[in-house]
């Protein structure tokens, strides 16, 4: 398990990381913290020639907010998202969020540019970027981009950026002061991948979803906004309401198969969660014992 | 901790006012392993030192066409590429078979595949680097042509005509088959008020080190000698066998074990690898590093457990078990294991079934069947947590038939504590064991009843609780009876040398040896206490055999029981032989004498007569001023080896509480009880840490961890990311209690305490499992219990 040997080059500045990866293309990998590269580095999955490190551009590093914008520099690490104020006060569901990835030792280290850029179908973050309607920030050679979350995540693995270009920065809208969230993610254990996770913001009038944004994850090959949201928006819900929205839930998903869970088992958990977070956020219990089965 | 001592005894060497024994001291390891100076193989650079990467087969069963090296040969830092062929002219190969396991049969292993590769993960080919990068890097240049070959995989059709035999010279897929028919077991079903029958399922799994194994190999040429360090749990056994199947005199073979992260039995075997490395070592007249890396390691330490094991019990209205029927069936690979065998676990299982209950009727078949999987072998527990699970599983479905509560049908069952000597439904010998005992303070120390009421009303509430109960018995301290009668040159025996330094220290030789469970802490205590010497003032010396008598090491719990005796034994010697001299020195008797605290005192006041120091002063350096005839002797040493019983059974009973959420089949763990019977207590927190880290690694078995094959014979998750192994945020507080009841074979009255967590965990989580899911009418005797079984019981998905 040693990395088959690899040029390694430290970046001074975000063009000087630019002109590495444009030298280099797809024989280069960005190395930020290294918490997913490094391991598949190790176990000769991945080998590049270049690793183009850019820990030390700490103008990628931070969170500011302007103008109803929380700006995230993509070398934040997880372990600042959990810390910061403003995240706490503009985006509590990505607090919550990265509770649940990983451990302490690895979210010490692991940022929320290397888990976009990663698209791990199970991961958290994605889930959260889509459900906050996230813009996410690209530099390349020729110059900045701004990609909407769900045009961000292509597949497994796989985002639209292209290999000279660095994912710097999201910006995510400043939730409104009514919002309110849920997240909730089912795993084997604390800080694994999840077998199917939840990220919800909604807004609540009169006890009825004024708005409903359901961002879930491991659901297939990458995080899914369900359109079937809209089915429990200004409307009274019962468990008709719901079971209905659970089953067009149902059609939207694609799940995968892995050791953890057969495709049959994530749709349950899924619709599990769907009566979870409805039934939470709308105060009503009785949603939750009826919708059990 | 609590407990009592269930046979007060008279005053013994260790009952002395400043005794080690019973106290919980710190383990004298413990600063040189925090501060990072503990010495693993891994740690260990010798001059000219290269490093060895094995290439593993990617199939299962296939064919060596050819291997091509020529490129790889070229490369940076490779000194040599090695195929099985060219290494079979150092190294004889080998067959894991004991005489006792009658008809046990198995092929001939090499240390690496000659011909043919019978799993994925054996070894074809060694390349051998200045590095292991290098050598990495050079293995992925050697060109191996496979013709695959159909994979035994299923352990249910291995026997089948149809199946393709494994070893072809074996004549069929059955390593060893055992039946066992005790009592009248057909007329005691039919007298049975209920007869209930269910097939357990248990999920192949291994024991995950921290630290992997790790070799290294040295063969100094000019000496005719051959180092080995290695992390094992036996090296006097790898003495052996090294120099068996090198060529050479024992005396040729050094074995050096430091300390070792971790074993679990995993560490007790004689692995293809280890053995190619010592060879490439007097191959290639240099030093050869072998350190498994964790995917290799999951390939390729030995895995446990893959069992189907049928089950029936009858039992009468009142409660009585009437008889116990098992048919157990386990797959082992493709080899049986060197020089332990993979029969014994299947035998352990019918040593072991209905072992705690009265009934003597008792039927068992085992079949041990090949597959081409990674070899089985012994790990932790061996064979226990299949025997406690199908038993204790057995017991409540029997009591849920009958309506009986689980913890009345144990009491109405278990052998009572004052019908020893007896002999399990196997013919087993018990000296004496304390189920009673131990189910009594069990249930109230998890105050049962309230529990019980708790449930209930959380159930109305549609929370789903289950409490599980397991009694267990484990086999510790073996005697001869379990290797060395079948002709394995395992040793039972164990040996302390004890002696003064110049200074009036302590200086203690053990062969057996230290894998973090406290072997160097028990021996300390142990000598300290005869002694009456500090323990700081003990110095233990371990896992060398040039340096510690001979002996077995550490496994099947045997080290605080026989070990510990032998220390004991010798420490007493040591004192005669001190108070002897001091006597003669200070114009007294020896009984008149005692030793405090690092000094010769009297008896009857307690008032210091001459420090150790002082007296080792005088025998060392002015031994003319000693009275004429006195020759001092400040070094003895003893052995012990169990001679009366094959096996120092212990006793204990677990329980589990959790809450299990039928709409997602995940369980919650809140809560674990044990209540065991280890005999005499040296050290109480080295034991109740033992205990719960071979819970955990039950708990393990219960819920997460399963290497799980495709039905071509790939391991799928090979990976710490897919094998799950349980984290302690998923573990709940583990509560340990104890009752105490020496073994009377010997002075100290130690048996083992290693595996008890083990033996028992999963059957309490499986049965409060069920016990959860009455309200469900469904009964799962599968694990690990993931949420997928779950919810699939619950016909959920
Ligand atoms: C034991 C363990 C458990 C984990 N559990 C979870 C979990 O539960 N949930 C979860 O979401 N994650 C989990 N992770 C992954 C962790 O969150 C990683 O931190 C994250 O996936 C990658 O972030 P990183 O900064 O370490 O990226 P790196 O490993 O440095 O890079 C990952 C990939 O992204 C690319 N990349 C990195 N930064 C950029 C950039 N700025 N622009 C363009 N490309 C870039 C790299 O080239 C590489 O291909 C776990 C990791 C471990 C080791």
């Amino acid at each position: 398990m040693k990395a088959s040997a690899f040029g390694y080059a430290r970046a001074t500045s975000v063009a000087d990381a630019l002109e590495l990866l444009t030298a280099y293309g797809e024989r280069a990998k960005v190395l930020s913290g290294g918490q997913s590269l490094v391991p598949a580095m190790n176990l000769r999955l991945v080998a590049p020639e270049l690793i183009v490190d850019i820990g030390e551009l700490t103008e990628l590093r931070g969170v500011s907010l302007k103008g109803g914008v929380l700006t995230i520099g993509a070398l934040t690490r997880h372990a600042d998202l959990l810390k910061s104020p403003e995240i706490a006060a503009h985006a509590p569901l990505l607090k919550d969020a990265v509770a649940h990835v990983a451990h302490p030792a690895i979210r010490n280290r692991g940022t929320i540019g290397g888990s976009l850029a990663h698209a791990d179908p199970a991961s958290e973050l994605p889930a959260c970027m889509l459900t906050l309607g996230a813009i996410i920030i690209a530099r390349g050679p020729g110059g900045e981009r701004r990609i909407a979350a769900n045009e961000f995540f292509v597949g497994i693995y796989e985002t639209a950026l292209t290999p000279q270009e660095l994912l710097v920065a999201v910006e995510l809208p400043v939730i409104p002061k009514s919002s309110t969230h849920f997240f909730q993610e089912f795993a084997r254990r604390h800080g694994d991948y999840a077998i199917v996770g939840l990220a919800a913001q909604a807004s609540i009038k009169d006890g009825r979803f004024a708005d409903l944004r359901l961002g879930f994850f491991a659901v297939g090959d990458r995080s899914l906004l369900a359109k079937s949201a809209s089915k429990l928006v200004d409307v009274a819900v019962t468990s008709a309401v719901l079971s209905e929205a659970a089953s067009a839930l149902d059609d939207e998903l694609d799940p995968l198969e892995d050791q953890q869970a057969t495709p049959a088992m994530r749709r349950h958990l899924a619709k599990v969660l769907l009566t979870r977070c409805v039934s939470l956020l709308l105060a009503r219990p009785d949603l939750r014992a009826g919708a059990s089965a | 901790m609590t407990s009592e001592r269930a046979n007060p005894q008279t005053l013994s060497a260790l009952d002395r006012p400043n005794s080690y024994i019973g106290k919980t001291v710190p383990r004298p390891n413990l600063d040189r392993l925090m501060q990072g100076r503990g010495l693993y193989v891994s740690d260990i650079e010798l001059p000219r030192m290269a490093h060895v990467v094995f290439l593993r087969s990617p199939h299962a069963h296939a064919r060596i066409v050819g291997i091509e090296t020529s490129a790889a040969k070229q490369m940076t830092g490779v000194i040599a590429v090695v195929s099985g062929r060219e290494l079979s002219t150092v190294i004889t190969p080998w067959v894991g078979v004991l005489s006792h396991l009658k008809g046990l049969k198995s092929a001939p292993q090499s240390a690496i595949a000659v011909d043919r590769v019978c799993w994925q993960g054996e070894a074809v080919a060694a390349v051998v680097a200045a590095s292991r990068a290098q050598a990495e890097d050079a293995a992925e240049h050697v060109l191996v042509e496979y013709e695959e070959l159909h994979a035994v995989t299923d352990m249910r059709t291995a026997l089948d005509p149809a199946t393709p035999v494994i070893h072809a010279s074996l004549g069929d897929n059955l390593a060893f088959e055992r039946i066992h028919d005790a009592g009248a077991v057909d007329q005691a079903f039919a007298e049975s008020d209920e007869v209930v029958e269910a097939e357990f399922v248990f999920g192949r799994h291994t024991g995950v080190t921290l630290e992997p194994r790790a070799v290294v190999a040295d063969w100094n040429a000019a000496e005719a000698r051959l180092t080995i360090y290695q992390g094992t749990q036996a090296p006097h056994m790898v003495q052996n066998i090294a120099a068996l199947h090198l060529g050479l005199k024992e005396s040729q073979v050094r074995v050096v074990c430091k300390d070792v992260g971790g074993s679990f039995g995993i560490k007790v075997h004689i692995y293809a690898d280890e053995m190619a490395t010592y060879a490439l070592s007097k191959l290639l007249r240099r030093p050869v590093k072998f350190v498994a890396d964790r995917v290799e390691s999951f390939n390729t330490d030995i895995h446990a457990r893959d069992h189907r094991c049928k089950g029936k019990i009858g039992v009468k209205r009142d409660g009585t078990i009437m008889a116990f029927e098992i048919d157990d069936l386990t797959g082992i690979g493709p080899y049986s294991m060197y020089p332990r065998t993979s029969a014994i676990e299947a035998n352990q299982v019918v040593n072991l079934v209905g072992g705690p209950y009265v009934t003597g009727n008792y039927r068992a078949r085992a079949r041990v069947v090949f597959q081409n999987k990674n070899v089985m072998c012994q790990y932790r527990a061996v064979g226990h947590p299949i025997a406690c699970s199908v038993t204790e599983g057995l017991v409540d479905l029997a009591a849920m038939k009958i309506a009986m509560d689980p913890v009345e049908i144990r009491r109405r069952n278990l052998i009572a504590d004052d019908a020893y000597p007896c002999a399990s439904p196997s013919g087993l010998r018990f000296e004496q064991l304390s189920h009673h005992a131990t189910l009594a303070k069990l249930v109230q120390m998890m105050d049962y009843d309230a529990l019980r009421a708790e449930q209930a009303a959380l159930r109305a509430r549609n929370i789903h609780r289950g409490i599980g109960i397991a009694s267990f018995i484990e086999v510790t301290n073996p005697s001869a009876a379990f290797y060395g009668v079948g002709g394995a040159k395992i040793s039972s025996q164990d040996g302390v040398a004890v002696r003064v330094d110049a200074q009036g220290s302590v200086i203690c030789q053990t062969s057996i040896t230290e894998q973090g469970q406290g072997s160097e802490s028990l021996t300390a205590q142990i000598v300290g206490s005869v002694l009456g010497v500090s323990m700081d003032r003990v110095r233990v010396i371990l896992g060398d055999t040039d340096n510690t008598p001979y002996g077995g090491g550490t496994w099947a719990s045997r080290g605080a029981g026989i070990g510990g005796e032998a220390a004991l034994q010798a420490a007493k010697v040591l004192r005669k032989n001190i108070l002897d001299v001091a006597a003669a020195v200070l114009q007294s008797t020896p009984s008149e004498l005692d030793i405090v605290n690092n000094a010769v005192v009297n008896v009857v006041d307690g008032a210091p007569r001459i420090d150790l120091s002082e007296l080792a002063r005088i025998v060392y350096f002015r031994p003319d001023t000693l009275p004429p005839g006195i020759q001092p002797e400040l070094m003895a040493t003893r052995h012990f080896v169990p001679r009366e019983y094959p096996f120092a059974f212990t006793n204990g009973v677990q329980a589990s509480w959790l809450e299990l959420d039928p709409d997602t089949g995940f369980v919650k763990l809140l809560k674990h009880w044990v209540v065991e019977d280890c005999g005499t207590i040296i050290n109480p927190q080295l034991v109740d840490e033992q205990i719960r880290g071979g819970v955990v690694q039950g708990l393990g078995a219960a819920l997460f961890e399963k290497c799980v094959y495709d039905e071509r014979g790939q391991l799928t998750n090979a990976n710490m990311a897919d094998y799950l192994v349980p984290m302690s945020g998923e573990m709940p507080d583990i509560d340990v209690g104890h009752v105490v009841t020496p073994t009377l074979e010997s002075e100290l009255g130690a048996k083992g305490a290693g595996e008890a967590g083990t033996a028992g965990a999963a059957a309490a989580v499986t049965n409060a499992v069920n016990d959860a899911l009455r309200p469900f009418e469904t009964i799962i005797t599968e694990i690990p219990l993931t949420p997928q079984v779950i919810l699939t019981a619950l016909g959920r998905i």
